[in-house]
């Protein structure tokens, strides 16, 4: 996996709740696309017109915000299905990290699969951030610092972001969670031949 | 102090303790399907893992196949692919899979419960969000992606974070007409569809109690459209009753000691719980969407709400784009309201009472004119049961088309879709842009809504119908 330590980016506002994996990819696309065409699908309803061309009003359209890596989102962005081609459409974008007041589960725990930082803070403060973008987009760098925590506004005020340290470190060291997982193989072992006397139903 | 449902279960399944709330968790059953299960395995050769407990994984096609009366598994040709591809890669790992034709074909959350592979206490996983759905029986079962199946099929075990517990309870009996489908919307609407983020639900109370198992497994299969990937209702006799003599139920002496172990999978009566919401059922009238989350919900005879007076910019931005998307104006009813499609299956409701209360209100009517209405039976084994008495006759001869098992239009992963610009009252479970197809408008609402609705060629309000109460085994 590829390490996430810092990122100083243009980042896009895309204030919406309730933006959907539905709407960053669409299930079509998932079955007979090509796994490396997901980045130009990504947000497809909402980026293009029915005719096929490019929706001008749509935000990541404008021609600042084509160079993003940061995504100012809503409340629970990315909620819905477990598709993981979610991450990597907006990977395949540019994106590698996501600011929002809350996320999608599955969505969430799927980033950290894939060196993708999820950051949650408050509406104000997403919104304040944006606020500052809006103001300069070709200007609207904001910087991501995975080791100290912090995030700097285009405006140049510090604001410091919760983690998990176990994912931290993981996104740190770019760690692949199966080689982690496997060199537990005595445990897991322990534990079904433990449960099998406990609970044999389960051990069909 | 007691601990909850969720606690107890989570505690029997840690392999190891990592930290921070962090623990390795051991993995009961795994389900697949079509869309992800074959790439999974192939990614897992690739990588040089082999499946670590193949006798714990099984799969079937849903997502790509077609729905078409007399399909064949070319009948679409990409979901042919996906499901030879899974078919192959499962034979050579050992894992065991319900194909089509057979009994256990079919979406993947209808045939767990079914065929008795999902059980009380189990952690199940499945590369699919609706996995929450399983905690009908008393499972703690939630969705993954691709990356976290990679690891399941490698070491049968997961990295998780637990999740905080929050309990809704729900009092008093539904009116007539009032479906578990209209319980799960309404809870939706009030919390809203962030609401359960970061926790596992439980569902208790007695509306909950009274219901029958798949009433639950129709709650439960919403809790990731509150936000929670995690729902779960306590067993008891009715689930047990549900269960027993499935075709992989424990039998005989071992049921007996499963059963045993069931009963002391509940909540006790001290433990606490990080967040509470409780609603009365009594007064709730069926409930339909009228936007583009399952949060924009209101009661068959509300109005759509003006976006002008929501709490915040993001909620009236996403309240806007919906109206836009639906053609709706705010202030507007939505009884009345013309509708081109109707939709009744997928993994929420599609199970064979779900068939027979919308078959009640199909019986000896007509569907209307300007709608094409189908009827996609949740698995081959509830389309067989529901032939045996005789429900595909009332809904054929009503003129609603009766079809094959799979998701069909609930995504439109197999190429079958709701048509630009046409509204399409649905029992599934998401109503996001472009679900059922670009352009689409979905309406959610229950089976007997539904069915309601074909006949009459609008939405319209079952109350008036002189239904029956809902009667769900
Ligand atoms: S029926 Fe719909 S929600 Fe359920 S598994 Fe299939 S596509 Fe997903």
């Amino acid at each position: 996996m590829e390490k996430f330590l810092t990122l100083s980016a243009i980042a896009a506002p895309l204030l919406r709740d309730n933006i959907d994996t539905d709407v960053i990819i669409r299930i079509d696309r998932l079955v007979g696309g090509r796994p490396d065409e997901l980045g130009k699908y990504a947000f497809e309803l909402l980026r293009y017109l029915p005719d096929g061309g490019e929706n001008p009003d749509f935000i990541l359209n404008l021609k600042p915000y084509r160079r993003a890596q940061i995504l100012l989102a809503g409340a629970n962005f990315a909620c819905g299905s477990s598709r993981e081609p979610a991450v990597w459409a907006l990977q395949q974008m540019g994106f590698r990290c996501v600011i929002a007041p809350s996320f999608g589960d599955i969505f969430f725990a799927n980033c950290f699969q894939n060196g993708m930082l999820p950051i949650v803070l408050d509406r104000p403060t997403v919104e304040a951030i944006a606020a500052e973008v809006e103001a300069d987009p070709e200007h609207g760098f904001v910087t991501v610092d995975l080791e100290k925590q912090t995030i700097v506004s285009p405006s140049g005020r510090k604001i410091r972001f919760e983690i998990e340290p176990a994912r931290r470190e993981a996104l740190l060291a770019g760690l692949d969670e199966i080689g982690m997982t496997m060199s537990r193989e005595a445990e897991i072992a322990a534990f079904q031949a433990r449960d099998r006397n406990r609970r044999p139903w389960v051990y069909r | 102090m007691g601990r909850t449902l969720f606690d107890k279960i989570w505690h029997e399944h840690v392999v190891a303790d990592l930290g921070n709330g962090v623990a390795l968790m051991h993995v009961d059953l795994h389900l697949m399907h079509d869309l992800g299960g074959g790439p999974g395995l192939r990614t897992l050769a690739e990588k040089g893992y082999r499946v670590r407990n193949p006798e714990l994984t099984f799969a079937t096609a849903d997502h790509a196949v077609s729905s078409a009366p007399g399909r064949t598994e070319d009948t679409n040709p990409v979901g042919g692919r996906l499901l030879r591809m899974l078919r192959e890669a499962s034979a050579s790992n050992g894992i065991r899979m319900f194909d089509l034709g057979s009994d256990g074909q079919g979406i993947v959350h209808v045939i767990g419960p079914e065929m008795g592979l999902s059980l009380p206490g189990m952690t199940i996983v499945c590369g699919d969000s609706h996995t929450c759905t399983h905690g009908g029986v008393g499972a703690l079962a939630f969705g993954i992606g691709s990356t976290e199946l990679v690891h399941v099929l490698a070491t049968q075990t997961l990295v998780q974070r637990k999740p905080r517990r929050m309990r809704v309870t729900m009092d008093g009996t539904p009116h007539a007409g009032v479906t578990p489908k209209d319980l799960i919307l309404h809870l939706i609407g009030l919390a809203g569809a962030a609401a359960g983020s970061g926790f596992a639900v439980e569902y208790a109370g007695p509306a909950i109690r009274a219901l029958g198992v798949e009433g639950r497994l129709t709650i439960c299969n919403l809790s990731i459209e509150l936000g929670a990937k995690i729902g779960m209702v306590a067993p008891d006799d009715a689930t047990f009753e549900y269960l027993a003599d499935r075709p992989m139920a424990p039998k005989g002496e071992m049921w007996d000691r499963a059963v045993t172990h069931w009963r002391r999978l509940n909540s006790d009566d001290d433990a606490e719980f990080d967040r509470e919401v409780r609603f009365d059922a009594d007064a709730l009238a069926p409930q339909v969407t009228w936007g583009t989350s399952p949060e924009h919900v209101i009661a068959i005879d509300g109005r759509v709400p003006d976006p002008d007076g929501a709490g915040d910019a993001g909620r009236r931005a996403s309240m806007r784009a919906a109206l836009e998307y639906m053609a709706l104006k705010p202030g507007a009813p939505l009884e009345g309201l013309p509708i081109e499609r109707v939709f009744i299956g997928s993994c929420t409701n599609s199970r064979l009472s779900d068939l027979r209360e919308a078959a009640r209100v199909v019986k000896g009517a007509k569907v209307a004119s300007r709608v094409r209405a189908w009827v996609v039976p949740g698995s081959t084994g509830v389309k067989r049961a529901a032939e045996a008495e005789g429900l595909d006759r009332i809904f054929r001869d009503a003129g609603f088309e009766w079809r094959e098992p799979g998701c069909s239009l609930c995504v439109g992963a197999n190429g079958e879709m709701v048509e630009p610009g046409a509204r399409c009252v649905s029992t599934s479970n998401r109503n996001f842009v472009g679900r059922q197809g670009p352009g689409a408008r979905t309406h959610l609402a229950s089976p007997v809504t539904a069915a309601a609705a074909a006949i009459a060629g609008r939405l319209v309000d079952v109350r008036k119908l002189g239904m029956e109460p809902w009667k769900n085994s």
